[in-house]
């Protein structure tokens, strides 16, 4: 039986989204800055979905912006407020494993002349909230909610207030946390946070950007008057409909999902160690420190895309962060900063669709793949 | 070991040259891709005694970190790293068990 485990890739467009998105297609295709009738209701819509979006996560109506992505979201947020802080200094502060979406950014501030401080990790892959004591010079903070490859959730709150401590404002990259777990953007003690709606189930195309009110914030690309100036061109409304109508729909899903999924990874971690000899499991053994919906582990010996293929003959689909998956040839940047082993690593993750015969497929796939994978190798007995 | 690595080992003498050079056995693992530095790695380690060195080169980036953790996993010691003059790194790898 087929069995998608990569939701934290994308997740499955949710049915609430996919109501919405095709009554919003009909209902809210004019222009939402214009006056007349039609445009009046485009706004009306557009309007909804930032209240919606805006209470499901804690923030002000006015505090959210829709992006084109979220990366798009993440890159505004980083370059905005080092644009509106390069006077307090050029300094940016960002985890070690971070999503690609903020290094990148980081490296464009870089080479803008700035200077990025990375901040490392345990063998978990999370940060000691201490590290993020500013020196004087710094800008701002980037420190993600949760792991998007070994779902450990990272000390946000404790960094922020370190941070604020000292009058630097922290951007939180959300996106594997919004509409999996509860966040509230003051909790957290976010000044900025970015999230993505195909990750909890939205349509692709659409980010979700909060500039807290009070955080210094100017828009590091040409402005216009859309989405407060702080994300340029015409907005798509319907997916941003869709956006909302998914992520409330998550809000009120999550309480009874978590404990499924949990269960679905407690499984795996228990039974995986038995069945494969010689694999590590990642990230925080506290079910408390993580994601409920995913688990990542490595195999001795194994070529990880040998191992993809293998898995997907199989019908399951799974990510990896070993090297031969890479574009680069090299290992994925969180597994290294965490002193993983990297070769034959699987990334697997649920999402509401996934039952319990999905976690039985794998258990009875997985052992048999691998040890194909080593054999052809000839690593055998090691 | 080309010439110049040999020159690399004896400038390194300094350092940890002298753990280099006990190295009972030299493996070349360059031109080889992740995962199959370490399986020969853990294939010949066998070829040397308890207690002793094995020097292992390769060039592929995921070696810098599954030699380290293949070595934590099969309670082995990574003594020392260098880089080669020819390309690549050296590992020297101690056989605790």
């Amino acid at each position: 039986m087929p069995a998608y485990l990569d939701h934290a890739a994308t997740a499955v467009l949710h049915p609430a989204a996919r109501t919405a998105l095709l009554a919003a297609l009909d209902d809210g295709w004019a222009d939402p800055a214009r006056l007349y009738r039609d445009a009046r209701h485009a706004r009306l819509l557009l309007d909804a979905a930032r209240e919606t979006v805006a209470a499901v996560i804690g923030a002000r109506p006015d505090e959210v912006s829709f992006a084109s992505s979220g990366t798009q979201a993440a890159q505004l947020a980083v370059l905005g407020a080092a644009q509106a802080r390069r006077r307090s200094g050029r300094r940016m502060l960002v985890s070690a494993v971070e999503h690609s979406c903020v290094l990148h950014a980081a490296q464009w501030h870089e080479d803008a002349g700035g200077t990025v401080d990375t901040v490392g990790v345990d063998r978990f892959g999370r940060v000691d909230p201490a590290d993020f004591a500013p020196p004087p010079d710094t800008a701002l903070a980037s420190l993600q909610h949760a792991n998007h490859e070994v779902a450990t959730i990272q000390p946000v709150a404790a960094a922020a207030g370190v941070l604020h401590a000292a009058g630097v404002p922290l951007h939180v990259d959300a996106a594997m946390s919004v509409g999996r777990i509860p966040v509230d953007v003051r909790a957290l003690g976010a000044d900025l946070l970015s999230a993505s709606a195909h990750k909890f189930g939205g349509p692709a195309g659409v980010g979700i950007l909060v500039v807290r009110t009070g955080c210094r914030w100017v828009n590091p690309l040409p402005a216009d008057e859309r989405e407060g100036g702080r994300v340029s061109g015409f907005p798509n409304v319907a997916a941003i409909v869709a956006t909302a109508a998914a992520l409330h729909a998550r809000a009120a899903e999550i309480t009874a999902e978590t404990p499924r999924l949990a269960g679905y990874i407690e499984r795996l971690r228990t039974r995986i160690p038995h069945l494969v000899k010689d694999v590590e499991l990642l990230g925080d053994p506290d079910a408390a420190g993580r994601l409920p919906h995913l688990l990542t582990f490595s195999c001795l010996y194994v070529d990880g895309e040998s191992l993809l293929g293998e898995l997907d003959r199989a019908g399951i689909a799974v990510s990896s962060g070993s090297s031969c998956v890479s574009d680069t040839l090299a290992p994925s940047h969180v597994l290294a900063a965490m002193g993983a082993l990297t070769q034959g690593n699987i990334r697997v993750s649920f999402g509401r669709e996934s039952s319990a015969a999905d976690v039985d497929t794998l258990l009875a796939i997985l052992p048999d793949a691998v040890a194909r994978v080593r054999e052809r190798a000839g690593a055998v007995s090691l | 070991m080309t010439p110049s690595d040999a020159g690399t080992s004896a400038a390194g003498h300094s350092g940890h040259g002298a753990a280099w050079d006990g190295a009972q056995l030299t493996v070349d693992a360059r031109g080889h891709r992740c995962p199959l530095p370490v399986i020969e790695l853990a294939r010949r380690i066998r070829e040397v005694d308890v207690n002793a060195d094995l020097q292992l080169w390769a060039d592929d980036p995921a070696a810098a970190y599954d030699i380290p953790a293949w070595c934590r996993m099969r309670a082995n010691t990574l003594v020392a790293t260098r880089e080669l003059a020819s390309g690549g790194t050296a590992y020297l790898v101690r056989r605790c068990s």
